[in-house]
């Protein structure tokens, strides 16, 4: 087991530093640059190390094997953010009618509008959208008219994103390949964890440009926290963790009291645990700076001790990508462990055996 | 990198035993492979095709590439093989007595995902008085078979696929590699080039019958001479057709070029004006033939008329 550690440390250290700390990049060894293109691709953050070196003017003084992965990657981000930027352009015509209630941008696409540092480089496939549920049906409807189809999925997966998710199934341009996934809440309907999409829609801001919204600078963060740490398996998703930390580097810069405004928020939306992880991750794996106050605040939203020390032992093996040469028993576990947990939250235990009983059924079936 | 060790430097048992061990570093053209191959049967196909590349010590590589041997359980006597890039497969496991086209194509689909720092036009390059040929064609034109009789008719090879050019340059980019031939294309070459070097036929691939042309010592040699456009030929291989070459419109050969392009729309505004400034400094013409020794006399005659 200790090579196996230290293959992992050598990954999350030439990771960490890159990120932290861009100039360090020309000082490294051919054979540390060569891991470092391969692990920051499985991470998805080359696109992201490719802008920062940009700025920080040291892309071009790579070896060219490296800057070509790196201009390569960079390419590929802004083509996908101009796609995205296309599609929501085209959205916004086709609800030119639509009146019930606001469009908010989320995630990448809010990043994108925002114009956020951390949009820079960042690698993302669809177009999140949030509205209130009560509209939702009929966004789906003008979209359908309008060039847009929904997904064809079979009857249990129809009724598993209408009744149990979200969102609705994926909708997509027939001329074009974007997803755009309509949401009406941070949180499926089925999760242990309730936020109030209410309050989510009532504080969404309207950009100065265009008709979208984007959610309240803390909600922005939660939303980012929570789907880290509660929607997903967490496997190869460094990228996540690298986004809260840069949105938090940049939210505490434009408002001296951000970090209250996220506490009482996170309180409100029902949203302490995923906080909770999150700020302990974004520190301990990242070095993220969070005064100790807010650490102190947050120590009384962690689970029992016992889980803390497991979640301490999966998570950064999970969001680290493994080395690619000494692949190790020991992420898989882990990301398996993650993987069943973020199941085991998402719903109730009944309807975690039926669904995964489903799915069990079904793949076997399409195999013969 | 005048001082490199190549392929042909190590003995047959050398290259085995690194290439099935830690890898090898393999300079093709602006790329450097790590290959690491364990599939017994390839190896000594491997040796003579990349005979004359570059081995490089200590690099930057633009991609590791795996290829192993597995066994599809429960049918435990089909043989089949693992393509990886950087520990993932791109698709699923194929045929073992498939695994040379298996591994060229591997190696096609990463360049294609991964250089985007790269104009990648879907073409064959040559070289001939220091200008670039251009032959961008849609698979089963003959781009690939007029590619490897050129480059026994005095052509240097740049590539029977990517037509690589930095943004903003004027340069074509060698990228020299095995050259895959389809079907007839197979016995055309052995007839009309007898000197080249064919190697093993695949039969029933998605593609039919491949085998594959090695590059020419020269072209790898020379890989790092990069050259400007001279001419662009839209080849078109057509049964039965007596030669027809005939010049045509920029603007035709604009949107010719533009769509043949593998990342034209990912690169934009970009890719844009360095197709355009291609066709502005090349002449452009579409060609149609049936046969080859016609078709490459007539690209060797219009080479040294636009010599002077």
């Amino acid at each position: 087991m200790g090579s196996t550690q230290s293959h992992q440390e050598i990954v999350r250290e030439l990771l960490v530093t890159a990120l932290d700390n861009p100039g360090a990049v020309a000082s490294m060894t051919a054979s540390e640059l060569d891991l470092l293109m391969r692990v920051a691709r499985r991470a998805r953050v080359l696109g992201k190390l490719a802008a920062l070196l940009r700025e920080a003017g040291g892309l071009e003084s790579l070896p060219e094997t490296a800057s070509d992965q790196l201009q390569s990657a960079l390419v590929l981000a802004e083509s996908r953010a101009r796609l995205a930027l296309w599609e929501l352009d085209r959205i916004s015509w086709a609800l030119s009618d639509f009146k019930d209630g606001n469009c908010i941008a989320m995630k990448g696409c809010a990043y994108l509008l925002l114009d956020l540092p951390i949009a820079r480089g960042r690698i993302f496939a669809d177009v999140d959208l949030m509205l209130p549920e009560a509209a939702l049906k009929d966004v789906e409807k003008l979209l359908n008219e309008r060039g847009w189809r929904s997904q064809e999925l079979t009857p249990y997966d129809q009724n598993y994103y209408r009744n149990w998710t979200h969102e609705l199934p994926p909708v997509v341009h027939v001329e074009r390949e974007v997803e755009i996934d309509l949401h009406h809440n941070i949180l499926p309907r089925t999760a242990r964890l309730k936020p109030d999409s209410h309050k989510l829609l009532k504080d969404a801001k309207r950009l100065s440009k265009g008709k979208y919204y984007v959610l309240a600078n803390e909600d922005i963060v939660l939303h980012a926290m929570t789907h880290l740490m509660f929607n997903d398996d967490l496997a190869d998703k460094l990228r996540d963790l690298v986004d809260i930390d840069g949105l938090l580097q940049y939210f505490t810069g434009k408002d001296d009291e951000f970090w209250e405004h996220v506490l009482t928020r996170a309180e409100e939306l029902d949203l302490r645990r995923p906080t909770y992880y999150s700020l302990r991750y974004v520190r301990q794996l990242l070095g993220c700076t969070i005064p100790a106050s807010v650490i102190d605040a947050t120590d009384s939203w962690a689970p029992p001790a016992a889980i803390v020390w497991l979640m301490d032992r999966l998570v950064p093996r999970a969001l680290f990508p493994p080395h690619p040469d000494y692949p190790s028993r020991l992420t898989e576990v882990s990301r398996l462990m993650l993987y069943v947990r973020s199941h085991w939250i998402r719903m109730p235990p009944w309807l975690l055996i039926y669904h995964l009983s489903y799915k069990l059924c079904m793949t076997r079936f399409r195999k013969k | 990198m005048g001082n490199s060790q190549k392929v042909s430097d190590l003995s047959p048992q050398v290259f085995e035993s690194l290439l099935s061990g830690s890898g090898i570093s393999l300079q093709i053209g602006p790329f450097i492979a790590r290959v690491r191959v364990e599939v017994t049967s390839l190896i000594d196909p491997l040796y003579r095709f990349y005979h004359d590349h570059p081995l490089l010590a200590d690099e930057i590589h633009s991609f590791h590439l795996r290829l192993q041997p597995k066994r599809a359980f429960p049918r435990l006597y089909r043989h089949r093989v693992r393509f990886t890039v950087d520990g993932r497969k791109p698709h699923e496991d194929m045929p073992a007595a498939q695994a040379l086209p298996v591994f060229e194509w591997g190696l096609n689909l990463v360049i294609a995902l991964r250089s985007h720092s790269f104009l990648m036009l879907h073409s064959a390059v040559l070289e001939r008085n220091g200008q670039a040929l251009l032959l961008p064609a849609m698979p089963g034109h003959g781009k690939t078979t007029l590619c490897a009789g050129l480059s026994h008719r005095g052509w240097r090879t740049f590539s029977d696929e990517f037509g690589l050019i930095r943004p903003g340059s004027l340069e074509m980019i060698p990228v020299p590699r095995p050259m895959a031939l389809k079907n007839e294309s197979i016995d055309i070459i052995r007839d009309f080039a007898p000197d080249a070097f064919i190697g093993p036929v695949t039969r029933n691939t998605r593609k039919g019958t491949v085998a594959h042309v090695k590059p020419t010592a020269e072209s790898v040699a020379r890989q790092n001479e990069t050259a400007p456009v001279g001419m662009i030929v839209f080849p078109r291989w057509v049964k039965g057709a007596s030669l027809t070459l005939q010049p045509i419109s920029k603007a035709e050969s604009f949107m010719l070029l533009a769509t043949n392009a593998f990342n034209y729309e990912l690169l934009a505004e970009a890719a844009f004006l360095t197709v355009r400034d291609l066709v502005n400094g090349a002449d452009c013409y579409r060609l149609e033939y049936s046969g080859l020794d016609e078709a490459t006399a007539r690209l060797n005659e219009l080479a040294e008329a636009n010599r002077g």
